[in-house]
């Protein structure tokens, strides 16, 4: 669609320019402030340069910490997106099964974070819990409170079980969208069914995919309440992603400094990887 | 072939059911059960867990809080979003794209990062402790959201649609409340049921920001697994009600939650 130009449009934008700016603005620059700052806990606050921001960038606790976030991120990303694609090409387009099963598949997606933690921690339990229970009961040693390999398989399975039906919904709404012209040409030219998907379905999710890869990629990048619940980043730090090692130097140590410059970096990494993502689909939709 | 990919979302959505049946089956368990026996369902059925919850003001109010702040946020959300997407559909300004860009960093901006920040902003000004602040903390993810789905609904909308209203005499305010906002209801839907979901599933926030008067469900929960050893049932219980609500608004927006997650792009 063309635009107009209209400068009195900024009127309209006021409103929400004023009210994010006061949530995002005031604790950033905040946030900006502890980051070049040293405190000794008695509100008197030194000029420290750059120095918490060398000191994380330096730490090894941060690699780690990063190291394990994107290890999830993409082991995540390389199951839910094409899992979801999957089963969105396996479902129903028409009759009455399709609103039963959006409806129960959107289920997940509505449940507190710390309720599907919970949840999946009475689920995971190895002496009460169905999985656990039935894992060892399968000859599996699983323990996912002593083992980090067990914790995280199962938080793997967590977040694939929480966020997959998003790439499932935007699938299918991307498939839905196609005309039925185009499957009787594929049929009269004797496609095959992969013909069909590689140069029909795939081409019309691309703009889908982007936005779901976008948004799995952010929220699993922030995921704080769900590993907390279900591990508390444990055993030992074998499950401690970015959010919960950041929450633990900041409202638990309390070492504003290092925690403020972490929070700014870790921002940073989001902000430049969506930025990617986000110059990519908004070339997509000028096409 | 074609018959096993008929099973494939039949075995996801009993994959995605069985932790939910496991949660519930523990709400109907006593604490000794659970701890005692493993079994598929409870031998001694029971209702106490539940009885709990809705005759203890600090578990109920729990809910209450919660819905409060839910609904001033999802309210809040798209009254500003709305005049803001139709600017963003309609018009180019100065800034447009850059304000566009800076308003989805604040989606991307992780809780754990303000959560110190907003406690202190929000002790400050007074707010520490009420639905409102706990509200407007989830404006930082939810406004640049709702801009972003109207903003996709209202460019489905043709401009002949403005431009005749225009040619018809109406001001435009008129136009806007009588024609447009009925013309995207479906998006206005929408973006109110996602508000309300990230609004209703986010904890660390609203956790940070409240600690008695607006102390949400998920917040009374963490605190009584900690508090009083560790009682399932009740946990399991107080989990199962706050899938309710999601249950519910769900139903309503079942047709149009796919287009809604494409931020009305499809």
């Amino acid at each position: 669609m063309k635009k107009t130009l209209n400068h009195k449009a900024w009127l309209f934008v006021v409103p929400v320019v004023l009210l994010v700016a006061f949530n995002a603005v005031i604790p950033l620059m905040t946030v900006v402030n502890y980051s070049v700052q040293e405190t000794f806990g008695d509100n008197t606050f030194f000029w420290a340069g750059v120095m918490w921001f060398e000191q994380v960038l330096h730490s090894e606790r941060f690699h780690a910490s990063l190291g394990r976030q994107l290890i999830f991120t993409f082991t995540i990303l390389a199951i839910e997106i094409p899992l979801g694609v999957a089963i969105a090409l396996s479902m129903p387009r028409k009759g009455p099964w399709v609103s039963v099963c959006l409806v129960m598949m959107a289920l997940p997606l509505l449940i507190p974070w710390n309720v599907v933690g919970s949840m999946w921690n009475i689920f995971a339990l190895p002496d009460i819990g169905l999985m656990g229970y039935g894992l060892n009961a399968l000859g599996f040693d699983y323990n996912f409170t002593r083992q980090p390999g067990d914790a995280w398989f199962t938080l793997i399975i967590m977040d694939v079980w929480h966020w997959t039906s998003l790439v499932v919904l935007l699938a299918y709404a991307g498939l839905v969208s196609i005309p039925d012209a185009y499957y009787q040409a594929a049929k009269i030219d004797g496609a095959k069914s992969w013909a069909i998907f590689r140069y029909i379905q795939l081409p019309k999710l691309k703009r889908v995919l982007t936005i779901a890869v976008l948004l799995r990629f952010m929220d699993s990048f922030m995921i704080y309440t769900e590993p907390f619940v279900l591990t508390g980043g444990g055993p030992g730090n074998s499950t401690t992603l970015l959010s919960i090692d950041l929450v633990k130097i900041a409202l638990g140590q309390f070492d504003l400094g290092p925690a403020a410059a972490m929070s700014l970096i870790y921002f940073l990494i989001i902000l430049l990887l969506s930025w990617i993502f986000y110059t990519l689909m908004m070339r997509n939709e000028a096409q | 072939m074609a018959r096993f990919s008929k099973l494939v979302p039949v075995l996801y959505i009993i994959f995605l059911m069985l932790p939910i049946y496991w949660l519930l089956n523990m709400s109907f368990k006593t604490t000794n059960e659970i701890l005692g026996t493993f079994s598929l369902w409870p031998n001694e059925f029971t209702l106490e867990n539940y009885r709990v919850i809705f005759t203890d003001p600090t578990w109920y109010m729990g809910y209450v809080n919660s819905l409060i702040y839910v609904s001033i946020n999802t309210v809040l959300s798209v009254a500003v979003a709305l005049p803001a997407a139709y600017a963003f559909s309609r018009y180019r300004f100065l800034g447009d794209k850059h304000l566009f860009f800076w308003l989805l960093t604040n989606r991307m901006a992780p809780p754990a990062v303000f959560a110190l920040p907003f406690f202190q902003l929000y002790s400050a000004v007074g707010l520490f402790d009420t639905h409102i602040a706990v509200a407007l903390a989830h404006t930082l993810f939810n406004i640049p959201l709702a801009v972003w789905i109207l903003e996709g609904f209202m460019s489905g909308v043709p401009k002949e649609l403005d431009e005749t209203a225009y040619v018809d005499g109406y001001p435009f305010w008129r136009f806007f409340v009588k024609i447009f906002i009925p013309t995207v209801a479906a998006g206005i839907g929408v973006a109110a049921f996602f508000c309300f979901m990230f609004s209703w599933v986010e904890l660390l926030l609203a956790k940070t920001l409240t600690a008695v008067d607006a102390k949400p469900i998920a917040a009374t929960m963490t605190k009584t697994a900690s508090s009083s050893g560790y009682e399932l049932g009740l946990l399991a219980a107080a989990g199962s009600l706050t899938i309710v609500p999601g249950a519910f608004v769900i139903y309503f927006v079942r047709n149009y939650i796919a287009k809604g997650f494409a931020l009305g792009r499809v």
